[in-house]
């Protein structure tokens, strides 16, 4: 999974100086406050950190409260997506228009079904809402899978990430590792005019729809008794 | 039911006629109207705002419409723009599940689900919209304030609540950083203490919820916190100090709310309450302040109630107890809001109750602000003297830390008198002495504690030349000092055998300008719903006081064995059936004898406050074991 980087920062924490008999603990309690929170110096969200202070010496600043800044050096992990970055991430919701999905336990993320491939068809089995490939049977995704996915934008206040399921690289990642050589030796002209019969049948259907804007009068009567029957029913 | 969509090259505007569509022929023109009205195109875009605009009486074609365009949104939030659609996502925004029936309800918070996941901007704007769908709408508050005294309003209610917080938990499902900035949203629109009463008990009906809800984890601490923080400003806004300051001063001992009910055999039941009603209603009648407080103090007890039947008591007393240290220790004299703690103590006296007296003993101890200490001393004195549910052998043991250290303190010291200087010193005699007018005789009646009493250092502190029988308030140095000489315990300075030469002055002085020496804060509580919750947990002054009457009866002790028994861990059951009684109960004949010569009235106390869940087990009970003829 990308995303991921570790690094290593110089800070200056400054603290109060009734801090001044833990220092430690202040320290850490500073730094945690910037846990699961995007920084522009870092240019990622925060995920853990790992302090190591140098010396013992701070300074003390001027001032009213004459607080202490320590420095220290730091190894922080920041998640920092940017598009076109493959990500990985728990799917928690399947619906006809989205799926919904966790990375790392703390971000959302959402593919539009614009975004999802053709290849990918929603269905309803055993009451359950799965997106099950054409091509091939056991690649399915359903609630609990852990999907691949393109990362398209990148909301840093909320830390939600719109994805999406074009590309032949993603999808259910175990299916994708395991299948990885098949797949990538399978007949890619036969699939290139299956995707194509698909596009023309999907014309068509627009097609047919923005036709039926139009009411044909003969329905009128039938869908006035559905009308009459769903009224005896609420 | 469908819409009639107006073909574009046309533009007639739709009308609502009947025609199916599937859902996904509805998701296909509703995205397409969206995506007309960013081009310009804003027809049927304006007709889905009008749509969305309808809450008046909805005629049931009305409401499928309105349902057929929630669900057509929902599967196009994908399209949805934050700017371009500015309009239909504020009429959305402004709708209220309170306006409409079940259908809406259900189709509105998919929608929201549907928004907030789809997108970081819309995340706060729904968690918003919900929060502010916790009270009804304020634009017809008076309507939905009779509704609610109905049944069917609290059968509304339920059906609001229920779906505002299942969405809350799907939201965060989907959006799992949603919770933090849920509940900086509930605590910022939490209603001031000025808002009608019935919004502000539902908005902390919420609040509760969401401690209890799936996020407790989360969320629960902050918002119990606020809920703590708002009693208190609740609390402080009750101005009475003034009138009764000169009352309680005179005697605090002589009036409790209780005697007023206790005059004489012949006393009606009516006058009793009206007795009682007066005396609340010179303090806090027609007190709008005191009623919010009071209902909020009642939701919180229920809380805890089920709390505690849910096995979570534990965490959520060290929650209070923080906010407890924070803000109601700190607050200026704090008139109910400390009875929060009583209860829950009450519910669990065994790890609740003692943890709370240790807190205060160790802020007493250690603290390094005077003025914490002293009112701490004074919340401990209170609660040992006060709560029913704490063993005598508890008593005995918190007492005698705090006999050590006003030994240890005076030990070191050689001064005269000087009120101020040694406050805390003075605030802690006074905690003794007042512990011990409340606790002596059953203390004494136990061999163990009456040997440790004894050996406590009390005479040493009482006769150091820092002379705290002159400092203290003179109404509890006059009762120590009664009950001592009556028990034979203490041998006091010569000077204060004669009562009448102490001066009040002092105390004032050591108190400061808070008052702190006349500062209990655990005397009965004034709010008369609160009240009942706490009284069957609670020691009346003349529950104690009646026992000492006969000084010159030895077996009067006999009496106070059974409040003994009772405190032992018994709680008092309303039935008064068999009860088991620990150690000290001695004879009956002795017992039987000075059951005649007692003057207590036997009190029906069940017909006082309309009999209720919790029967008041008052003297009656207490002095009619099930070994007695009479109450079987």
């Amino acid at each position: 999974m990308e995303g991921l980087k570790e690094s290593e920062a110089n800070l200056v924490v400054y603290l109060h100086p009734s801090m001044a008999k833990c220092v430690n603990d202040a320290i850490l309690r500073e730094l945690s406050s910037l846990l699961f929170m995007y920084s522009e110096t870092f240019d990622g969200v925060v995920l853990a950190y790992d302090p190591n202070v140098r010396s013992n010496l701070a300074k003390i600043l001027p001032g009213i409260h004459p607080y202490l800044g320590v420095r220290l050096k730091a190894k922080l992990l920041l998640f920092s997506p940017k598009p076109n970055m493959l990500l990985e991430g728990e799917v928690v919701k399947i619906s006809r228009q989205s799926i919904h999905a966790v990375i790392l336990g703390f971000s959302s993320a959402v593919i539009a079904d614009e975004d999802i491939r053709d290849e990918f068809k929603y269905k309803v089995k055993h009451g359950k809402e799965v997106f099950g490939s054409r091509h091939h049977k056991k690649h399915k995704i359903k609630v609990g899978t852990i999907i691949r996915f393109l990362v398209k934008s990148f909301d840093e206040e909320i830390l939600h990430i719109s994805g999406s399921l074009v590309a032949v690289h993603t999808g259910c990642a175990r299916w994708l590792d395991t299948n990885l050589e098949e797949w990538s030796q399978a007949d890619s002209t036969t699939r290139k005019r299956k995707d194509r019969d698909e596009k023309e049948q999907k014309i068509a259907d627009d097609k047919m729809m923005a036709n039926r804007e139009m009411p044909f009068l003969k329905k009128d009567d039938r869908i006035k008794k559905l009308k009459k029957k769903r009224k005896e029913h609420t | 039911m469908g819409l009639e969509l107006a073909p574009k090259q046309s533009h007639v505007l739709p009308d609502m006629e009947e025609l199916s569509f599937t859902d996904s022929e509805l998701d296909y023109h509703v995205r397409n109207a969206l995506k007309a009205a960013v081009q310009g195109d804003r027809d049927f875009y304006n007709q889905l705002v009008a749509v969305m605009h309808h809450k008046e009486r909805l005629v049931p074609e009305e409401v499928a419409l309105l349902v057929t365009c929630l669900k057509g949104l929902t599967g196009a939030v994908s399209c949805m723009h934050i700017v371009h659609h500015r309009s239909l996502l504020a009429a959305i925004f402004g709708m209220s599940l309170w306006n409409y029936g079940t259908d809406v309800m259900d189709a509105l918070v998919e929608l929201l689900i549907s928004l907030a996941a789809s997108s970081g901007d819309y995340v706060d704007l729904c968690l918003e919209m919900i929060v502010s769908n916790f009270i009804p709408p304020s634009s017809s508050s008076s309507y939905f304030i009779e509704l609610l005294k109905q049944p069917r309003g609290l059968a509304m209610k339920g059906q609001v609540l229920d779906r505002l917080h299942s969405t809350l938990k799907d939201i965060a499902n989907l959006v799992p950083l949603s919770p933090l900035r849920l509940e900086k949203i509930v605590r910022d629109r939490m209603p001031n203490i000025y808002m009608k009463e019935p919004f502000i008990v539902i908005y902390v009906e919420n609040m509760l919820k969401l401690e209890s809800g799936a996020m407790h984890e989360l969320v629960g601490s902050t918002m119990l916190v606020a809920i703590m923080d708002r009693l208190i400003d609740l609390d402080v806004e009750i101005a009475w100090d003034d009138i009764l300051q000169d009352d309680f001063c005179k005697g605090i001992f002589d009036m409790e709310l209780e005697d007023l009910e206790k005059t004489d055999y012949h006393v009606q039941q009516d006058g009793d309450e009206l007795a009682r009603e007066s005396f609340i209603q010179r303090f806090l009648g027609g007190n709008l302040i005191a009623e919010k407080l009071d209902s909020l103090m009642v939701l919180t007890f229920e809380h805890l109630t089920s709390c505690s039947e849910s096995g979570r008591l534990i965490q959520v007393f060290e929650t209070l107890l923080y906010s407890f240290q924070k803000t109601v220790l700190t607050a200026y004299k704090s008139k109910f809001t400390q009875f929060v703690m009583f209860y829950a103590c009450s519910l669990d006296p065994e790890n609740c109750g003692k943890i709370f007296a240790s807190t205060l003993l160790e802020i007493f101890v250690s603290s390094i602000y005077p003025e914490w200490r002293m009112s701490a001393v004074a919340y401990l004195a209170s609660y040992l003297a006060r709560a029913k549910f704490v063993s005598v052998s508890f008593v005995g043991a918190t007492l005698e830390s705090i006999v050590n250290w006003c030994y240890d303190y005076c030990k070191d010291q050689d001064g005269d008198v000087n009120p101020r200087a040694h406050k805390v010193f003075y605030a802690g005699c006074q905690g003794i002495m007042y512990v011990l007018c409340f606790r002596m005789r059953s203390m004494l009646s136990i061999p163990r504690l009456k040997s440790q009493l004894l050996l406590m250092h009390i005479e040493n502190i009482i006769g150091h030349p820092l002379n705290p029988l002159q400092v203290c308030l003179p109404s509890i140095v006059e009762e120590f000092l009664r009950l001592a000489k009556a028990n034979h315990v203490f041998t006091v300075p010569q000077t204060f055998v004669d009562y009448g030469l102490l001066e009040s002055e002092c105390s004032r002085a050591f108190g400061g300008v808070q008052r702190l020496d006349m500062f209990f804060p655990f005397d009965p509580c004034l709010l008369r719903k609160s009240d009942r919750y706490i009284r069957p947990n609670f020691v009346y002054w003349s529950m104690v006081r009646s026992t000492y009457n006969e000084d010159d009866e030895e077996e009067g002790t006999s009496v106070e064995d059974i409040a003994d028994a009772s405190e032992n861990g018994m709680n008092i059951v309303d039935d008064g059936s068999a009860r088991s009684f620990g150690e000290g109960f001695l004879d009956l004949d002795e017992f039987d004898t000075s059951l005649n010569k007692m003057s207590i009235t036997p009190r029906d106390s069940s017909s006082k406050f309309g009999g209720g869940i919790r029967g008041f087990m008052q003297m009656p009970s207490r002095i009619r074991p099930s070994t007695s003829p009479e109450s079987l």
